[in-house]
């Protein structure tokens, strides 16, 4: 049995946890801190926390927020927004911080991948790709927490990062962000079979059947959202994650 | 008193939060008083095996671990590289361990791994018993433990090791001789089988 990591993306906006639908209407969802709390005791094995708001106010990491964060998360923990300086990096290294996952200044500035991989190493080192279609049905990236269409293609962005220096890719599908629809299995496929890093999947998710889909797919790990923090059909905001037997059953069992 | 030794390396504070979940007030600390008043102590350390040998050794407590760990033989626990420190010498580096168990800390052998799988080995890993420990007392089923390394304690006497992991091949994933105990994994981030380690260290040594 291969254990598969499932691990829950937490948005954070104005010290705030929320959460989207394809990238807008953030709705709050609570306490950051007290969400990571409830995620150790359910036995949570990683968990991603996305500062959305600071590259949109052009400002560095919360390093304050992070290190509560990282103080109370008995389990590794990934940081992604605002980061642009090596020594931003090394800061939420020394924070707690196990992985640092870049996104729109990677598209910018590849050399900081490169200078990031060789002072923590790349398996600490994770690019985010927000993925989305445009009118003619083709994949682009997306930068600026998605608001902005780059026209670069994923398949040779992602080729490009893993030469950088990435460790691991977090691709994001902004249409199915927050919509419970499954994820975008060919995207995984595309960009999976076009690298040879470990793809986190993320983006649809709805059960732990989609988490084998994705995997089955490509992905070597899957991540969520809205799939951890709601419960449906009404969006009440419930902190829940799947059972090991569950995941066991439906996951871990299903793709070895 | 349990001290957390701080010689200059990593973030000790995870440690130290989770230590405190477990009802144990535990200090952060470089002095020698700290060090000599200490009943129990844990040897933290990231990074390269040279980096955190020389911090150690420039940390100048070296004389009062040895006294601690030898002669009055209180409980100590090595973590990551704290572990790796436990041994006598490492092949990623020049300097010397602390030598308190006998054997080398070796490199993962890519060689005798498939390709995909990537050195370090990072992330969770299920491990199994060498020997009984009271680290162990009452640890939940199907214990696993969260990785981040590239090198691993080789005790030369097998009745040493602690806990095996399997990444590739066997390896010793956990130390444990006399009061001398390792881990080679981060008890810190390992959620609740990290805390009922960190528990079983505090409550039964």
């Amino acid at each position: 049995m291969k254990r598969i990591r499932v691990i829950p993306a937490l948005l954070i906006q104005k010290r705030g946890l929320v959460k989207s639908i394809q990238f807008k209407d953030h709705k709050y969802v609570g306490d950051p801190i007290n969400a990571v709390k409830i995620f150790n005791e359910k036995e949570v094995d990683e968990i991603v926390v996305l500062d959305i708001s600071a590259t949109a106010e052009k400002r560095p990491p919360d390093i304050k927020q992070i290190q509560e964060i990282a103080s109370e998360a008995f389990m590794p923990l990934g940081y992604g927004g605002g980061i642009t300086t090596l020594e931003e990096i090394k800061t939420l290294v020394a924070a707690g911080v196990e992985k640092v996952i870049l996104n729109t200044s990677a598209f910018y500035d590849p050399e900081l991948i490169s200078e990031a991989s060789k002072y923590i190493g790349s398996q600490s080192i994770v690019v985010s790709i927000d993925v989305k279609k445009n009118i003619l049905g083709k994949y682009k990236v997306h930068t600026n927490n998605g608001s902005k269409n780059t026209g670069v293609d994923p398949v040779e962005y992602a080729k490009k990062m893993q030469e950088a220096g990435a460790g691991e890719l977090l691709l994001n599908s902004i249409e199915k962000d927050g919509t419970f629809g499954g994820y975008d299995t060919s995207l995984i496929r595309l960009i999976s079979s076009a690298v040879n890093i470990p793809v986190v999947a993320i983006g649809g998710a709805s059960s732990v059947s989609d988490f084998a889909l994705a995997v089955k797919h490509g992905a070597s790990a899957v991540s969520a959202g809205s799939f951890f923090v709601f419960q449906r059909p009404h969006r009440a905001v419930l902190i829940s994650y799947p059972s090991q037997k569950e995941l066991k059953e439906k996951l871990f069992e299903q793709v070895t | 008193m349990l001290t957390i030794v701080d010689y200059g390396v990593g973030n000790l504070a995870s440690i130290k939060n989770m230590l405190k979940k477990v009802g144990c007030d535990a200090l952060i600390s470089a002095s020698e008083s700290d060090i000599l008043a200490a009943d129990k102590l844990i040897l933290p350390g990231v990074g390269a095996f040279d980096t955190c040998a020389n911090k150690l050794n420039e940390s100048g407590l070296l004389s009062f671990l040895n006294k601690k760990a030898l002669e009055e033989k209180i409980p100590l626990l090595g973590i990551c590289v704290g572990c790796q420190l436990l041994m006598e010498k490492s092949e990623e580096g020049r300097k010397r361990g602390l030598g308190w168990i006998k054997g080398d800390v070796k490199k993962f052998d890519q060689q005798h791994m498939t390709e995909n799988m990537k050195i370090p080995h990072m992330g969770w890993t299920d491990v199994e018993l060498n020997k009984p420990s009271l680290l162990f007392k009452n640890m939940h089923e199907e214990p696993r433990f969260y990785f981040v390394h590239s090198y691993y304690p080789a005790p030369v006497n097998s009745d040493d090791v602690l806990m095996y992991a399997s990444y590739g091949y066997k390896f010793a994933a956990a130390v444990e001789h006399d009061n001398i105990m390792g881990v080679q994994f981060h008890p810190e981030k390992s959620h609740k089988f990290g805390m009922k380690l960190l528990e079983n260290f505090v409550n039964n040594y």
